[in-house]
């Protein structure tokens, strides 16, 4: 397992330098001048000399690139154009957040999700199983940013049970975090519960097909442990990798979520810094994210040995 | 007078408002203030935490008079090039150093040669400072400049301890040090920034909360959905289009001021070959553009007629509007036959850019509808602001939507866009008698005479119209009712002197 996990991570080390290269080509590829933005309205020639100078932007971008690799392998990010706070701190204060919302709404997203799918599959064709499916389709239709709005209206604004928006740490004040938390990762787990939902459900269909099913059922066991012992087991094994596939999809959808409901998060961050041209905070934010989706996909390799132990083999 | 009340106002409300003590404020803005540094900073949220947190040397009433803040006087000479200003005593710094004449010089310096000022052009004028005494500093200037008291009364006039300022360098945003009536607490970037009450701040009577938290929200809805939740008590830029119904909530009460700025369609008319276009080489077609708008019907359709509309850099109700030339009245018959004068009996065909956000594009698809019926098809070209901004500032446009956050001196909305040679003068519009009418109303400090020369300089704008005013925003604050004492000011800050919280 050691040997598997140092592999692996070897592996990925080209692939977080090609994220980078790519990432810092990209951003240079995107119009507009950051310089003219950080000036200011006036556009004081000289400030923007003094500001192009400063940072580095008279340099071709190759050497740029070797400027920061070389800073970001001594750990060292640069710092935010727009605030001047270091990149590093930054993000140390950003990723916390979005991985509570993330893990907030995986959690949801499996609560919801993996329960419905074994329903709808083994009541296949009865009215559980459209209501399901409706539910489903509908989490996956309705966009975040609706949801969001609608849900601050009713819960917050109506009803008053949950403030509308905002964020507090876990450390602080732990139930007063997962209140204010606990409605942006509904808004962003019911659209992951879906496809959860449909993988959940169609890996079940197959394995309740198969023969050990049939052989579990035939030895008399409980339907209950033919269920969740025999065929959810096996099941899971396509629905881990889906949910580390939803993984991604949960940073992404996170920052329209983070957008709404003013988490200061790592999305609010991302979007923010682009519009603002804050190429270290953007280049810092990539990087970061890259490694954790591979992290996330080395741990999903992990997890396959663990539920199916003949994949080592 | 107006001053006079206000501060009357102020002090019965401190008086009467000792039960409303120990209580933190929470305020929604609209963005993420940027670098919490005067010297660096660009963004108008930004000034609005600097309104609690550093004190100016001047400030403004809301009618726009200069009135003293750290600076308790000041005097021109004759001939307008020195400015003698003696400053109040007994004020320190955050960090408990003192402010005096010695540290409004350091001050000044920062502005002017630190590396990543942003503050130089504003205090230009001034060649040297020369400290009198402890609490009287003598400004010299290359030459008279009467926008200089204006600029004390923003992020220029605004006094960093001199303390920390050397300490921290680059990084004095991090944990900046003024002399304001809240000290920097805490920022979490993107979710809040806390200031809490400086003890010995030489106003302290007038404030009544133990601390201001202010929350970036940029979603309007949201935002007003807080204040409606009760967790905030006031906010800043409430949408025009949801006016009508803050209005309308016995919760909440509207306080509104037309800004100091305004937003407007610039045309290139020499910068670069994008500028060989019917627009950009005849004035005739710029004002056909002009008369085929209905600024009425613009301001009703995408604000609700919550705004000012406008045509001039200068809104119809400041001092400095020149009532010669009143909002003009659509007229689609007048306007063709300008362009038929002009030799595009046809029509013209040409692109405007804008901004990509939803309100701005309504503003150009109204304008749009109007100017195709005088035979002006417009196509726009909606892009990311930044991208805009490089565009326009390379030449490489035909007319842009853009505005002016504006400034207290009338010199700030149209100089740098008008003169030849102008910092923004992203028409590259250059007009010999445009420049001396603005270069003259610098050199007296007397309002009539500055006045004669802004009269003179609309008249020769409303000739060339190398920009094409449009509206100028009104600023609404929506705020919970409870909070008392709040005045609206045109410069869009949140001053929290005498205001208050009955609970």
């Amino acid at each position: 397992m050691l040997a598997f996990l140092a592999r692996r991570i070897i592996i990925a080390i080209p692939t977080v330098i090609l994220i980078s290269i790519f990432v810092f080509s990209l951003q240079h590829l995107l119009p507009g001048d950051p310089i003219l933005v950080m000036a200011g309205e006036e556009r004081d020639p000289d400030v923007i000399a003094a500001l192009r100078e400063k940072y580095r932007f008279n340099d071709p971008i190759p050497m740029q690139y070797l400027a920061w690799a070389g800073n970001a392998l001594q750990g060292d990010l640069g710092i935010s154009l727009r605030t001047q706070q270091p990149v590093l701190e930054l993000i140390g204060e950003k990723l916390p957040v979005t991985i509570q919302l993330a893990v907030m709404a995986l959690i949801i997203a499996i609560l919801i999700g993996i329960p419905a799918g074994v329903l709808s599959a083994y009541k296949k064709g009865t009215w559980i199983d459209w209501v399901a499916n409706i539910i489903a389709l509908s989490g996956l239709s309705v966009p975040n940013f609706w949801l969001g709005i609608m849900l601050i209206l009713l819960v917050s604004v109506k009803l008053g049970w949950l403030p509308a928006s905002g964020y507090m740490p876990l450390t602080e004040d732990p139930l007063q975090s997962i209140r204010v938390m606990i409605m942006p990762a509904f808004v962003l787990g019911t659209a992951i519960a879906a496809t959860l939902m449909r993988h959940t459900r169609s890996a079940m269909l197959s394995v309740l097909k198969s023969d050990y099913v049939r052989t579990a059922r035939a030895k008399g066991l409980k339907e209950r442990v033919v269920l969740i012992k025999h065929a959810l087991r096996n099941a899971l094994v396509p629905v881990v990798t889906v949910i580390t596939l939803l993984f991604g999809e949960l940073l992404a959808g996170a920052v329209l979520t983070e957008q709404i409901f003013t988490i200061p998060g790592f999305g609010k961050l991302v979007v923010d810094a682009v519009f603002n041209r804050d190429y270290a905070v953007v280049q810092g934010i990539v990087l970061c994210t890259g490694i954790a989706f591979i992290f996330m996909n080395i741990l999903a390799d992990a997890a396959y040995r663990i539920l199916n132990p003949r994949m080592s083999q | 007078m107006r001053i006079l009340k206000t501060l009357g106002l102020a002090a019965l409300l401190a008086a009467t408002s000792t039960l409303a003590q120990a209580q933190d404020l929470r305020v929604g803005l609209q963005e993420d203030p940027d670098v919490l540094d005067p010297d660096q900073s660009r963004t108008f949220v930004g000034r609005i935490v600097y309104a609690s947190l550093c004190d100016k040397l001047v400030d403004i009433t809301p009618d726009l008079e200069i009135i003293p803040m750290l600076a308790s006087g000041w005097e021109w000479n004759a001939g307008g090039t020195e400015l003698t200003m003696s400053l109040r005593e007994g004020v320190t710094f955050h960090d408990g150093e003192p402010f005096n004449a010695q540290a409004v010089a350091a001050n000044i310096d920062r502005s002017q040669n630190f590396e990543l000022s942003r503050r130089k052009s504003e205090v230009k004028s001034i060649t040297s400072t020369e400290v009198i005494d402890d609490y009287t500093i003598k400004f010299t200037l290359s030459a008279p400049d009467a926008t200089l008291i204006a600029q004390f009364a923003d992020r220029s006039g605004m006094m960093l301890s001199p303390k920390a300022t050397a300490e921290a360098g680059e990084a004095f945003g991090l944990n900046p040090v003024c002399a304001g009536p809240f000290k920097f607490k805490e920022r979490i970037q993107q979710d809040r920034i806390v200031l809490e009450k400086f003890e010995d701040y030489y106003r302290a009577d007038e404030i009544n909360f133990d601390s201001v938290t202010f929350l970036p929200i940029p979603d309007t809805t949201v935002r007003l959905a807080n204040l409606r939740a009760g967790d905030l008590h006031m906010l800043e830029r409430l949408a025009a289009t949801d006016l009508s119904s803050a209005e309308a909530d016995d919760g909440l009460n509207v306080e509104k001021a037309t800004s100091l700025g305004y937003q407007g369609i610039t045309i290139n008319i020499a910068n670069g070959a994008a500028a060989e276009n019917p627009l950009g080489q005849n004035a005739a077609v710029r004002k056909a553009l002009s008369l085929s708008i209905d600024r009425n019907a613009l301001n009703q359709v995408v604000f609700e007629g919550a705004f000012a509309p406008g045509n001039q850099p200068y809104s119809p109700t400041s001092p400095w509007y020149n009532a010669d030339f009143p909002v003009p009245e659509r007229d689609v018959d007048a306007a063709k036959a300008l362009l038929a004068e002009a030799g595009f009996a046809d029509g013209v065909t040409l692109e405007i850019q804008v901004a990509n956000n939803p309100v701005q594009t309504q503003v150009m698809q109204v304008i749009q509808a109007m100017a195709g019926e005088a035979g002006i098809t417009v196509e726009l070209a909606a892009k990311e602001f930044a991208t805009l901004l490089a565009d326009q500032s390379a030449g490489d446009y035909t007319a842009s939507q853009i505005g002016w956050s504006g400034r207290v001196d009338p010199d700030g909305n149209i100089h740098q866009f008008m003169t030849t040679g102008g910092g923004i003068n992203d028409s590259k519009y250059s007009d010999p008698d445009m420049d001396r009418f603005l270069n003259e109303a610098r050199l007296s400090t007397d309002p009539a005479v500055r006045k004669q020369s802004y009269n003179a300089a609309i008249a020769k704008q409303q000739e060339d119209m190398p920009i094409v005013y449009l509206y100028h925003p009104v600023w609404i604050w929506a705020l919970k009712s409870g909070v008392e004492g709040f005045t609206p000011y045109p410069d869009g800050m949140i001053r929290l002197h005498g205001v208050s919280v009955a609970e």
